[in-house]
């Protein structure tokens, strides 16, 4: 008996998908997938319409999906990340209703509820079995944890697994079962594992980065937190890997032994894991090679699902007990509202992603983040758009100071305690701004074209078609 | 001041701005492109002209590629590339 | 504090936008070695404006010019002196005389321009002969506040290799920590240049505080923090300056004139010393290092 079918088209034919129906993605293989462009422009071949793609991030690989849009193959959009080329163009308008952007935990938590009910779920799988037993820890396309296809696989009616790597039944180290499976295909390539993995993740080098990793290490220091069963979660870029590699030092010295690391999984992160800083990590998600070999080998290195993570409505999840988690921001404002969706002119380049769960569950929420990019504030008034709402966000560390959220009086006064550069957010605004320049304010259009779904289901801001006079990037002027 | 020679001044990096002068005989002829130029394309312009009125330079063609530089940057490479074409010697 | 100095390319516009905030003590604004030539008037007046707009005031700002064997040391005095630069770092300096005509040129400029505050010099040393008369430099002028050592150049005075481990710079250091103590300033040891080598780093920086150095340069933004833990008083440091303190109190209460600690006698220099670990400690708050 075999589930394995000849042909992505004839899995979409046998899957009874129909015009208007919902379908799913993980994305896992990030800017190397090669899956969603291949389902779709099947999809679209077979000439169907109306269709709503419900992904949980799309990459600027995804570019082809603009196409999709533009001839109403595509016509509604649920994720919660979105690249700036995609971003761009939901930007300008090119879709007739808003995106619906959720959050890590929001996205299975609706799909579960029925709130988005998904009617086919692809799962694209660098190794499965014949009959649906699949995972990411092996094969030429290894994205190590399939953390977010947990709940498309469970609750989809019905799921395709698409693999590169079709192995002997039964692929034991599974991590999706086949009890959920309907149809495998298999195919040449689901990706490119440069663009899915990073060969290693590095800590930046610029000075502002690890001045400001060096303050945000110096804050988890004197926040009362960093002792006996301490857990952590931070980013995968820039600043963020350098708090890792300091707080690695830091908890060695200082002979700490921490509970968990949740991520977003790093070298950085195992590296801390097989120094014996943590007792586990919990993965979600494998950001290079590192990761995945050590989610492989180490069976103390555990593949968690979205839910497990950060869902509302589970009975409990990982945010709610972690410690201090490390994230970044396009915008903050003077409430501590944080942007991640849009950049300073409005155009959508990201999205939530873990950042609210996190924020929510965290008891030390700290964005580190320099304190100008390219002569904007990221400290605002107002921010475009609100990702992650200021209650929720306890520290700011900038190169130029620390700005603690007034709610947090309790942290205010360790951090001046330890002589850190504690200073108000408005003053940090304001040194920003003299040495910018006051920019104009941003005019933005009317029409929404996204709704950011806050993780208790409302929503929380609208994000707003650009304005008619915003210029893209670059413009001239004579005069 | 009387504009020369062709000059340049600054780098495209980020948070400098790349200028370039040349003579002209057609009063002031300013070519702006910036990263920014949403929130400071006006500011730059008005910064620019304020640089070469210190100078006193009425005739140019002056184009600014500008990747987030602060207004005292701008100031010094306006400034600089003026001077290049004046040609007065370093 | 003068813990670290940490050199900024003079042309380089972000770099200057954060000089100030990458924890050093004092940034070194460099309009000589960073700067080739068709852009030393470039970076003479963005340095020039970086002085005069942005709000460099909590680090002090030394500005090495070009040295006095070249065309552009004038043209960078006239520029930078107006905007009253905390030190100027005059390279390649040999002898007192040269200080002098660095200073005399100085003074021209504060004249022209009826500055009142006075700037500074700290002089690179650099060759074989500046480092033979590194006394007479310490001693050439009111400004010298401090002497600064750079062996990349001068090993090649000395036509050996510059190594990590700076046996063939031994003497030279020797040489400056003893003269700039001589004449009551400050010495300042050389970068190390491995950008990679933390662990390198750090040794450099314990031998030469080791031996009197009051702190140390830097080319790389990662080594300030090491170089100002390294120049930062210990614990058992503080506590040392706390108990001279305690005595020379003590003593003064019972009007004794001499007094010893620890089988020392406690003298005037090491009290200032006991004063100076106390107040760095005390603007070090938090951070002491063990």
């Amino acid at each position: 008996m075999s589930k394995v079918v000849n042909s992505l088209k004839e899995a979409i034919k046998l899957s009874g998908l129909k015009d208007g129906m919902r379908v799913s993605f993980h994305h896992h293989l990030r800017n190397g997938d090669h899956v969603i462009n291949m389902v779709m422009d099947e999809i679209a071949n077979l000439g169907y319409k109306d269709i709503t793609v419900n992904a949980s991030s799309l990459f600027d690989i995804h570019a082809p999906v603009i196409n999709h849009i533009k001839n109403n193959v595509v016509t509604g959009l649920e994720v919660n990340y979105m690249g700036g080329v995609v971003g761009r163009e939901i930007s300008k308008g090119i879709l007739n209703k808003p995106v619906d952007f959720r959050s890590h935990g929001g996205r299975p938590s609706d799909i579960e509820s029925g709130k988005t009910p998904i009617d086919v779920a692809f799962i694209a799988a660098p190794a499965s079995d014949n009959m649906g037993n699949c995972t990411g820890k092996y094969g030429k396309s290894a994205c190590g944890s399939l953390g977010y296809a947990f709940v498309d696989a469970m609750y989809a009616k019905k799921v395709v697994v698409i693999t590169d790597n079709l192995v002997e039944y039964p692929l034991y180290d599974f991590s999706i079962s086949e009890t959920y499976v309907d149809y495998v295909v298999s195919v040449d390539k689901i990706g490119d594992p440069a663009g899915i993995v990073s060969g290693t993740t590095k800590i930046t080098k610029d000075p502002v980065g690890l001045m400001m990793a060096s303050y945000a290490t110096k804050v988890i220091q004197y926040s009362g937190l960093l002792k006996e069963g301490f857990s952590f979660q931070t980013g995968a870029g820039g600043a963020s890997l350098a708090v890792a590699k300091y707080l690695k030092e830091l908890m060695l010295k200082e002979n700490i032994k921490g509970s968990f690391g949740m991520g977003g999984i790093t070298a950085y992160l195992v590296d801390m894991l097989e120094a014996g800083c943590f007792e586990t990590l919990m993965d979600v998600q494998c950001f290079d090679l590192k990761a995945v070999e050590s989610i492989r080998e180490n069976k103390r290195h555990r593949e968690v699902t979205a839910s497990h993570y950060a869902s509302p409505t589970a009975k409990s999840s990982i945010v709610d007990n972690l410690d201090v988690v490390i994230l970044g921001a396009t915008q903050i404002d003077t409430n501590f509202n944080v942007n991640v969706h849009t950049d300073s002119n409005g155009y959508i380049m990201g999205g939530s992603g873990g950042h609210s769960d996190t924020a929510a569950g965290a008891k030390l929420t700290m964005v580190v983040a320099p304190l100008t990019r390219a002569r904007l504030s990221i400290v605002v008034d107002k921010v475009l758009c609100v990702s992650t709402p200021g209650n929720t966000i306890d520290v700011l560390v900038t190169q130029r100071g620390i700005a603690v959220n007034p709610q947090r009086d309790d942290l205010m006064a360790r951090l001046k305690e330890a002589k850190l550069p504690v200073i108000d957010i408005n003053e940090l605004k304001h040194i920003a701004e003299k040495i910018t320049g006051i920019p104009k304010d941003l005019k933005l259009g009317d029409e929404v074209v996204g709704n950011v779904i806050y993780r208790d289901g409302t929503i929380i801001d609208t994000i707003k078609k650009i304005g008619a006079g915003t210029h893209l990037y670059d413009r001239k002027s004579r005069s | 001041m009387e504009i020369k020679n062709k000059a340049t001044a600054g780098t495209l990096e980020s948070n400098d701005v790349y200028v370039l002068v040349e003579p002209n005989d057609n009063g002031i002829e300013l070519e702006l492109e910036s990263i920014v130029f949403n929130q400071f394309g006006e500011d730059i312009e008005r910064t620019v002209k304020e640089v070469l009125d210190d100078f006193n330079v009425t005739n140019i063609k002056i184009q600014l590629k500008d990747r987030g530089a602060v207004e005292c940057a701008i100031r010094a490479r306006v400034e600089t590339a003026l001077k290049r074409a004046e040609g007065v010697n370093n | 504090m003068r813990r670290s100095m940490l050199f900024m390319p003079g042309n380089n516009a972000g770099m200057l936008l954060n000089a100030d905030a990458l924890g050093a003590d004092s940034i070194i604004l460099d309009l000589e070695d960073a700067v080739s030539p068709a852009e030393k008037d470039s970076a003479r007046i963005l340095v020039r404006n970086a002085l005069k707009y942005l709000n460099y005031s909590n680090c002090e700002i030394i500005i090495r010019i070009n040295s006095i064997d070249t065309d552009y040391w004038k043209s960078d005095l006239e520029e930078i002196i107006p905007l009253m630069p905390h030190m100027i770092m005059p390279p390649k300096i040999s002898c007192a005389k040269d200080v002098q005509i660095v200073a005399d040129y100085i003074k021209e400029v504060e004249e022209k321009h009826n500055i009142k505050k006075s700037t500074h010099i700290i002089p690179l040393i650099e060759t074989a002969l500046g480092v033979e008369n590194a006394f007479e430099i310490a001693k050439s002028s009111d400004r010298v506040k401090a002497i600064f050592l750079g062996a990349e150049d001068l090993t090649a005075d000395l036509r050996c290799k510059r190594t990590k481990k700076g046996d063939e710079i031994f003497y030279s250091r020797g040489r400056l920590v003893t003269a700039a103590r001589a004449a009551n300033i400050d010495a300042y040891d050389t970068p190390f240049t491995d950008v990679e080598d933390e662990e390198g780093l750090e040794q450099d920086a314990l031998f030469a505080k080791s031996l009197g150095f009051t702190g140390k340069a830097a080319i790389s933004p990662r080594h300030v923090m090491i170089i100002n833990e390294v120049f930062s008083p210990t614990i058992e440091e503080i506590e040392y300056a706390k108990e001279v303190m305690d005595i020379i109190r003590v003593a003064k209460e019972q009007g004794k004139g001499a007094i010893s600690l620890r089988g020392k006698m406690i003298d005037a220099p090491i009290v200032a010393r006991a004063m100076q670990t106390l107040k760095m400690a005390e603007q070090l708050g938090g951070a002491i290092n063990e």
